[in-house]
């Protein structure tokens, strides 16, 4: 039974009494089918509705779907022969962040992704999908070794941020990241990043800069989560429905702000409700992303990602 | 551990708190009092020892222009891009008048003042924060201002001296802030692809996504004593890992030793240790000039 959303209620209690209503007819000799039908086109229609109309708090309930596919999930449908590389060869490896190799249409890929856990004892050693410094040295060391064999990198972000830990601190969470910033602006061969799910603050970031930046449907992106947030500005973590809002963090927005490249449409009601399906829709984005940057020298795909990035922000000369 | 109780307790004892009366005494500005050890310093004095206590050599914060003083030989420092004004992209309650009121109190246009001057003789570029503005937060303009100066740098083959203060990330303007981080590590990546030295000064505090981004990828790292540098707020990890943190959590000590930094550089040497890692790295054409 999946988890129901609070604001998926009339849909899921809908989509029971038509259950009922199918089990009646078949065990009893009145036909409901007339009503039946009635029943499904409205249920069709409040599905569009709903799921049409996500305000931005709705889709950071659907971006934090515990049955939300994960990266794992995506790599397993997107990528034949994928190997997993482990280690960033200093310290240990971080199980947040997966990372290896496959063919994408034929052709060798290298993928990164950060990886939350599917219940508690997987979240545990996942850290729930929040990295350590570990995790963004081992990312780096797979995008190095990408360049060096012209392999286009594939980043799947899902977080909500890098890990704020004692050992984290010790060994330089501020640099890993910032490392990564530095080196991903210089790398040779395409990058795409895509928001599969969370995506806060630079613990994301750290995996994003890329030449398309794109993001699932209902997944969110921003400087810091919405609670967060919340309790920084308004004092109340509370608030965090309003801030969603506020601080503009759904893919719409940000593809109106110009801040990502495009939007992967999801399954109608999250992604979680047809993996496979999702998974298609991603490789379609895929396909046409990589196209894009095809043939592309490096010099020119820096250049590219240096423009991307110049013009953000807003203000006035 | 007992004596160590009675010492501190001795310590406290010694500190005399003026009473309410004794501060009215002292006009406004004339004396300061050290944060750290209490001890009430006139402010001439003050800064004459670049802002640091004569009595246990806590390092005040300094504005920026105060900075551009120490550092830079007479009349060298000419700053730029002033004129870059804040928007509120997000439409954030109270924001433009937060910043509004910071710019009249610090007469800066942001948080970071940028320019080209001489160190010992040498042009760099410079970008220096304050975090009298927004805590130092980094918004769009302070990203397209460090962003223009390490540019400027880059044009003119010079390099570039980045003094951070900064909470991180200027939560108002959302995920635009965020791509500043993006924005400033670019024009970095290609001012040290043409061999150009970056010099980062982490001063208090240097957190968030200041330190996760440019702070952390000088060729050369250094901070000031004491300087509180890090990832996440103290606060917030404490929740996370449920146990109390060493009292040199942070610091620029505990940076050193976990291998973060080159050096810690007292305020006093400052000048001089930019001054010879820059002499250091002038190609060798431009040495007897």
């Amino acid at each position: 039974m999946s988890k129901t959303l609070t604001f998926e209620e009339p849909i899921i209690k809908l989509r029971e009494k038509i259950k009922e209503l199918e089990e009646f007819t078949n065990s009893s000799e009145v036909d409901l089918s007339k009503e039946i039908e009635n029943l499904k086109i409205r249920l069709k229609n409040l599905e569009e509705d709903i799921y049409e109309n996500m305000d931005p708090w709705e889709r950071v309930q659907v971006a934090r779907h515990p049955e939300r596919p994960t990266s794992l999930d995506y790599i397993g449908e997107l990528f034949e022969d994928f190997i997993e590389f482990h280690g960033d060869r200093v310290f240990g490896d971080d199980a947040a962040i997966v990372g290896g190799i496959g063919f994408f249409d034929n052709k060798p890929v290298t993928i990164i992704g950060q990886q939350r856990g599917r219940d508690t004892k997987e979240n545990l050693k996942r850290n729930f999908g929040m990295p350590h410094p570990d995790g963004y040295r081992k990312a780096l060391r797979l995008m190095k070794q990408a360049e060096k064999f012209q392999r286009p990198i594939i980043c799947l972000i899902d977080t909500k941020g890098a890990y704020p830990g004692k050992a984290a601190e010790e060994r330089g969470q501020s640099e890993a990241i910032a490392r990564n910033l530095v080196e991903m602006a210089g790398l040779k061969v395409p990058v795409i990043s895509i928001v599969i799910g969370e995506g806060a603050s630079g613990g994301a970031l750290a995996i994003g800069v890329a030449n398309q930046f794109l993001m699932l449907e209902n997944s969110w992106c921003s400087v810091i989560s919405p609670e967060g947030a919340a309790s920084i500005l308004w004092r109340d973590a509370s608030l965090a429905k309003q801030m969603a809002e506020a601080m503009k963090i759904t893919a719409p927005h940000l593809k109106e702000m110009g801040i990502i490249d495009d939007i992967i449409p999801e399954v109608m009601g999250g992604a979680h409700r047809d993996p496979k399906k999702q998974s298609e829709f991603i490789r379609e984005a895929l396909r046409n992303s990589l196209a894009a940057f095809e043939g592309m020298d490096g010099e020119s795909l820096i250049e590219d990602r240096y423009s991307k990035y110049r013009n953000l922000g807003v203000f006035t000369e | 551990m007992i004596r160590e109780l009675f010492t501190k307790h001795k310590r406290k004892q010694a500190i005399t708190i003026p009473s309410a009366e004794a501060k009215n005494d002292v006009p406004e500005g004339i004396m300061t009092k050290c944060p750290e050890c209490k001890e009430i310093i006139l402010t001439k004095d003050l800064m004459k020892t670049a802002k640091v206590c004569p009595k246990c050599d806590h390092h005040f914060k300094m504005t920026a222009w105060e900075r551009v003083e120490c550092l830079f030989d007479e009349d060298t420092f000419e700053s730029m891009d002033n004129h870059l004004k804040t928007e509120n992209p997000l439409n954030f309650p109270s924001y433009m008048e937060k910043v509004a009121s910071d710019k009249e109190q610090t007469g800066l246009n942001e948080a970071v003042l940028t320019g080209t001057g001489k160190i010992g003789g040498i042009e760099v570029a410079a970008a220096i924060m304050d975090s009298h503005f927004r805590m130092g937060s980094m918004g769009s303009v302070v990203g397209e201002k460090i962003t223009r100066a390490v540019e400027k740098a880059t044009d003119l083959g010079l390099p570039i001296i980045i003094f951070s203060a900064s909470g991180g990330a200027r939560m108002q303007e959302g995920i635009l802030s965020l791509m500043q981080m993006a924005k400033t590590s670019v024009a970095l990546k290609r001012h040290s692809e043409r061999g150009l030295l970056f010099i980062s000064v982490m001063t208090y505090p240097t957190t968030g996504g200041v330190s996760a981004s440019f702070a952390s990828v000088g060729d050369i790292n250094i901070a000031e004593p004491k300087a509180l540098i890090g990832f996440a707020g103290r606060r917030v990890i404490e929740q996370t890992v449920r146990e109390k943190l060493p009292n040199d959590f942070q610091t620029a000590e505990f940076q050193l030793n976990h291998g973060q930094l080159d050096a810690v550089v007292h305020r006093e040497k400052m000048k001089e240790t930019l001054s010879k890692i820059i002499r250091l790295h002038v190609r060798e054409e431009k040495v007897h000039e």
